[in-house]
């Protein structure tokens, strides 16, 4: 088998275009589909103006001044703004292409502000203009969902702001203390002194019907005291009425960027080992040797066993290679390394299996890369479907399916292991070793059916 | 020395090859001959060992196969070539083989060219080397002359009389009936998996000759063909 195996290297070593390619390309389809899970499109770029004239876009709530660009600021982290002069340069910049979305504020809106706060007359709302490119649904739903979660966020602070305002007030008036108003300061007695004061004077007045009313006053003042004590509880709930309480339950709490560092390194393995082994396989059988080498040379079995060693060896130190090199962008559970090794080896082999079971198939290295490259990308996505997203039935199907390909298993050996999820690593990595069989058995059947 | 007995193969309800039986012995050049599916190749790798019988048996050790195409590496050169089939072989001094090898089919001065660089009729000779690696007793060899040209057609014959002349059993299938004739001390007829005939090159000639015009030999053996039904 070593002379096989160091004949196949020499091969390798003299098709380097092939080497290269074999590389290259699973490496950029694996960091693509990475970018593509562990976060959406760059920040969109969104046209913005601002018609309201400087200097006026502060209010008051409460005496107290805000300036509303500081809730713009909120809006900006999320995403790139193109700031415009005028309205129609903002909806120009859209239909051009060259911002995906526009967000316009009226001159007004400040003025709208300061008035529906100040509680006075008919206080109209200001209202934000937004307006959409719709060539692309899926960065339109991008840019629209940003931009209503931001303003969802800003009307929150906004509110969260006048909420606790209120219940300043509500305080002052239920203890007492001093406000500002009409640029004057007044002493507030507030309700509960009020209240101590009133029994006082009702306890020295004799009985009859004076004192009577006095502790009727006295006795409203008390619950006025007891109800808006709860008050600030009231008010929180208004200003946030249903609170988050997160609780993973089923996998891990993988970061993005750290799981698409699994599935990348996955991707690459699957690519090269499959890719490699069945190309190797059918290699045999284009250069009419495989019908020499089985003659006595070596055993259908220990030919096989070589492409799987060939494939998951070249495999595994690409593995190795960019795990090391993406451990610079991302952090990598390094104390983790022979569990993780073991792992790349592991899913190597059963991809190996996977490879030679379809280069048992095939009687051409380009069937075989092609029927090799066909079956890789959907058993990567069909894997990679996340659980709600489609019908339970198809769901349990799509997992059935997963499971009897090395895909899933390796990406979850790896991710537990790279990432040190905490989640018990035995059961992928058994799992592996039995794809690495069962393809290995399947690989030795179809040798014997097409061979 | 190399026999066969009864040697039958199927693939599903058809028959490539029935009952087929012969024997050749040490120093013997059989040449197989029979139209296109008679089954010649069927036979030679049952021979050979690639492929199992569905019935009979095959006796014979140390055989020796030169396939029908080059059964070769195209990015190894021709050294790397014939060291890698000596190692897995297991011949004693594989280097010294490879360096025989090359001195009995003229490749000498080619030992160091990639494989895919060479001509059909040089690929030939790599994938006859090959097959001598092992100094075998018995030598199969499948069309071995189909890719050369007369030249070199010429000077693998002078080598492989040379080998049957020092005790070799050489067993070759071929189309040409001429050379079959002229280089063969047996011949054996197929047609359809059938055992047709066995016997020397002049015995078939004079079969053949009843069976049509005895000047044009080939029209006469496909009338011979014809004869008995295939």
């Amino acid at each position: 088998m070593r002379w096989l195996l160091l004949k196949d290297l020499q091969i390798l070593r003299r098709s380097p275009l092939l080497v290269a390619l074999l590389v290259a390309y699973p490496i950029f389809v694996s960091l693509l589909i990475g970018f593509a899970i562990s976060g959406g499109p760059d920040k969109p770029r969104v046209a913005f103006y601002n018609g309201v004239p400087a200097g006026e876009s502060t209010f008051t709530v409460g005496g107290e001044e805000r300036d509303a660009s500081t809730f713009a600021d909120q809006l900006f982290d999320a995403v790139e703004p193109l700031r415009v002069s005028s309205r129609a340069a903002a909806i120009e910049k859209v239909e051009s292409g060259e911002a995906l979305g526009a967000l316009i504020v009226p001159p007004d809106a400040a003025e709208k502000l300061r008035s529906s706060l100040s509680l006075a007359g008919a206080p109209e709302r200001p209202a934000i203009e937004v307006i959409y490119n719709g060539e692309d649904p899926v960065k339109r739903r991008f840019v629209e969902s940003t931009i209503e979660a931001r303003l969802a966020e800003a009307n929150q602070a906004l509110s969260g702001e006048i909420t606790k305002i209120g219940a300043d007030y509500l305080d002052i008036l239920l203890e007492g203390g001093t406000i500002d108003l009409f640029l004057r300061e007044f002493d507030v007695l507030g309700l509960e002194r009020s209240e101590q004061i009133l029994r006082e004077e009702a306890a020295r007045l004799p009985e009859g019907p004076r004192r009577d009313q006095l502790e009727r006053v006295a006795q409203f003042a008390g619950i006025a005291v007891d109800n808006l004590d709860l008050s600030d509880a009231i008010l929180a709930s208004i200003g946030q009425p249903v609170v988050v309480k997160q609780t993973v339950l089923d996998g891990a709490d993988t970061a993005l960027d750290s799981f698409a560092v699994a599935v990348a390194v996955t991707v690459s393995l699957m690519f090269v080992t499959v890719l490699l082994a069945a190309g190797m396989l059918a290699l045999e059988r284009e250069e009419h040797a495989f019908g020499r080498l089985v003659r006595g040379l070596v055993s259908r079995l220990a030919l096989l066993a070589e492409k799987v060693l060939l494939a998951a060896l070249c495999a595994f130190v690409l593995g190795v290679v960019m795990v090391a090199a993406l451990s610079a962008f991302v952090g990598i559970a390094w104390s983790q390394a022979p569990l993780w090794l073991l792992a790349l080896a592991l899913g190597a082999l059963a991809f190996g299996g996977l490879g030679v079971a379809v280069g048992g198939l095939a009687r051409e290295v380009r069937a075989a890369s092609l029927l090799a490259f066909l079956l890789s990308l959907p058993i990567a996505f069909l894997a990679l479907v996340p659980s709600g997203t489609v019908a339970t039935t198809l769901y349990d199907v799509i997992q059935a399916i997963s499971a009897a390909f090395p895909f899933k298993p390796t990406l979850e050996a790896l991710d537990r292991t790279l990432n040190d999820t905490g989640q018990a690593v035995a059961g992928p990595l058994l799992h592996l070793v039995a794809l690495a069989a069962a393809y290995l058995a399947i690989a030795r059947l179809a040798l014997r059916r097409f061979g | 020395m190399i026999a066969a007995r009864d040697v039958t193969k199927r693939y599903g309800a058809r028959d490539a090859l029935r009952s087929v039986s012969f024997s050749a012995p040490a120093g013997e050049r059989l040449a197989v001959i029979g139209p296109n599916g008679a089954g010649k190749t069927t036979l030679l790798s049952i021979l050979a060992g690639i492929v199992e019988p569905t019935s009979g048996s095959v006796e014979g050790a140390g055989i020796g196969w030169v396939p029908q195409q080059p059964a070769v590496y195209g990015k190894l050169s021709v050294r790397e070539n014939l060291l890698l089939f000596a190692r897995l072989e297991k011949v004693g001094d594989a280097r010294g083989a490879v360096d025989r090898a090359l001195e009995q089919t003229g490749l000498a001065e080619r030992a160091g060219d990639e494989l895919s660089t060479l001509s059909g009729g040089n690929r030939q000779r790599v994938n006859i080397a090959i097959g001598l690696l092992a100094d075998p007793p018995v030598l199969l060899l499948d069309e071995p002359s189909s890719a050369l040209d007369p030249r070199h057609r010429q000077r693998v014959w002078t080598f492989l009389d040379r080998l049957a002349s020092e005790g070799t059993t050489i067993v070759f299938a071929t189309h040409d009936l001429a050379e079959a004739a002229r280089h063969a001390d047996r011949v054996l007829v197929l047609a359809d998996g059938e055992l047709l005939f066995g016997g020397t090159p002049g015995e078939l000639e004079t079969a053949v000759g009843e069976s049509g015009d005895p000047v044009d030999f080939e029209a006469a053996f496909v009338a011979y063909l014809k004869e008995r039904g295939h």
